[in-house]
């Protein structure tokens, strides 16, 4: 038998090798890969999440956690698929147009991912229609915005204006973050939700999807 | 000690210059242009920013050079200017600075990251060696690594900055853990001070980040891990929005009513990050008189 709690710890850790082989050691044992998803990698990565609010994690401890959470999500995906399992959500992820920051946005990125999100990362420097026709394409249920510089931060309400003017803005939620921005610039131009850092985010997303489904 | 830095310290704390960026969009930078390619384009008006700081009294200023290693520049597609940019950049500084002032020119970081593999430390190395490189050629007095969010690329700038000769100014940015005291990779002041100085930097400190309220325990603890000289170089406060415009929380005056108690905890330069002005710089100057 398969000891899973080490899944577990092994993503808490940011053991990428670990993480992997217990997935495949598991999956060849025939254990189900969504119960390996919901029950100890995803929880793995709320705390990890957790520890990065409280500011017990920092960026690279985040950043390992992911690591390891993506290799055994590669494993166990294609089985997922397999099965017609949907994603917890669709996400349309970059940074807005004229800021060319993306550490925080890879941040949130990796997270959202790590939680079951599919996540479209547009990178950075994102033009307000490349945004609209991604979150068209991909069906998304989250456009997720960031921006860096005081400068940039309108463009994040220019770009939600173009989601409005495409006619979609009721198909999708509208995330935001970045240095700069706060929950009262979030509400002022308009966005869904707002979060100062990608643990935060995650909890945004689930409950904007919670909200969009409602 | 460096020479230059002993010398300029000789009497007392020295004030440096405010933010480069909001004073270019006053005179017409875009969003999403790039500062550092005004250069070149437009080395007029980024000498007017440098000279309202030596005016206002500025005794080391900056240089519009803080984007101009090959890394961060590839970004807006001028990666192969970078030692021209750099160049001019602090050769404008240089020209504002006349014989009033001192120049550091500004080495900022590359926006990539090592440890997700984005950007390597010989690629960051070989970036920053060309920057520093050609700061120098343009009569720079001294190089600042500065906005360092990373430990370990600063370490590589500071060492790539050494190599001019030059003096080197090391300065990271504290805004993540629970006090806001740690650098967003987790590194604490005491590291960062302690690591800094054995790369070979003349001068350590702290810009950007928060307000300037949070700089008082920063500098007293990078004061104590090293004997160095301390660079505090803080935000105006964080941007708010009041009707729909971006400002700056502090004003002049109880930016610089902190300057008393910096250089009681050991700052040696100071001056200010994002959002300050000429105006913060004469009022740090009439508080640090006074």
């Amino acid at each position: 038998m398969v000891d899973l709690s080490k899944l577990h710890e092994a993503v808490l850790n940011g053991d990428a090798k670990t993480a992997t082989a217990v997935t495949k050691e598991a999956l060849e044992a025939g254990a189900d890969p969504m119960v390996l998803v919901t029950q100890y990698m995803v929880p793995a990565m709320d705390e990890v999440g957790r520890r990065f609010e409280c500011e017990e994690y920092f960026v690279p401890e985040l950043l390992l956690a992911a690591r390891a959470m993506k290799g055994s999500l590669e494993l166990i995906r294609p089985l997922l698929a397999e099965r017609g399992a949907e994603p917890v959500g669709r996400v349309v992820i970059g940074t807005v147009k004229g800021d060319l920051h993306d550490i925080g946005k890879n941040l949130v990125s990796s997270m959202l991912e790590g939680a079951g999100f599919e996540v479209t990362d547009l990178g950075a420097d994102v033009p307000p229609e490349k945004f609209v026709a991604a979150a068209r394409e991909k069906n998304a249920d989250i456009v997720a915005l960031s921006a860096l510089l005081t400068v940039t931060m309108p463009m994040m309400r220019t770009t939600i204006a173009a989601i409005e003017a495409a006619g979609i803005r009721n198909n999708v939620k509208v995330m935001v973050g970045g240095a700069p921005v706060t929950e009262q610039y979030a509400r002022e131009i308009g966005a869904d939700g707002y979060s100062d850092n990608a643990g935060g985010a995650v909890q945004l997303a689930r409950s904007l999807i919670r909200k969009q489904a409602a | 000690m460096h020479p230059v830095i002993e010398q300029l310290l000789a009497s007392g704390p020295i004030i440096t210059d405010g933010a480069w960026g909001t004073q270019l969009q006053s005179l017409g930078l875009e969003p999403g242009e790039c500062p550092d390619a005004w250069n070149t384009l437009n080395p007029e008006r980024v000498e007017s920013v440098a000279r309202a700081y030596v005016d206002a009294g500025s005794r080391v200023i900056l240089s519009n050079t803080f984007r101009s290693n090959r890394i961060a520049l590839a970004g807006y597609g001028l990666a192969g200017s970078a030692a021209e940019l750099s160049r001019a950049g602090a050769a404008i500084s240089v020209r504002a600075a006349g014989q009033r002032a001192l120049v550091f020119a500004s080495i900022g970081p590359s926006g990539k990251m090592i440890l997700t593999g984005e950007t390597t430390e010989d690629e960051l190395g070989a970036a920053f060696e060309e920057q520093a490189a050609a700061l120098a050629a343009g009569g720079a007095h001294g190089l600042v690594v500065e906005t360092m969010s990373d430990l370990a690329e600063a370490l590589i700038a500071v060492r790539a900055a050494k190599t001019t000769g030059l003096p080197v100014v090391a300065s990271m940015v504290f805004d993540s853990g629970k006090n806001k005291d740690r650098t967003m990779m987790g590194q604490t002041p005491e590291q960062c001070a302690e690591a800094l100085a054995e790369a070979g930097a003349d001068a350590v400190g702290a810009n950007c980040g928060r307000g300037i309220a949070g700089y008082l325990p920063i500098c007293s603890r990078m004061a104590a891990a090293s004997p160095l000289p301390i660079w505090i170089k803080p935000n105006a406060g964080l941007p708010e929005i009041t009707g729909g415009t971006l400002s700056y929380r502090d004003t002049p005056e109880q930016f610089a009513s902190y300057a008393p108690a910096l250089i009681e905890a050991g700052a040696k330069f100071i001056g200010g990050c994002c959002g300050s002005t000429p105006d913060f710089i004469r009022a740090l100057i009439a508080k640090v008189a006074a």
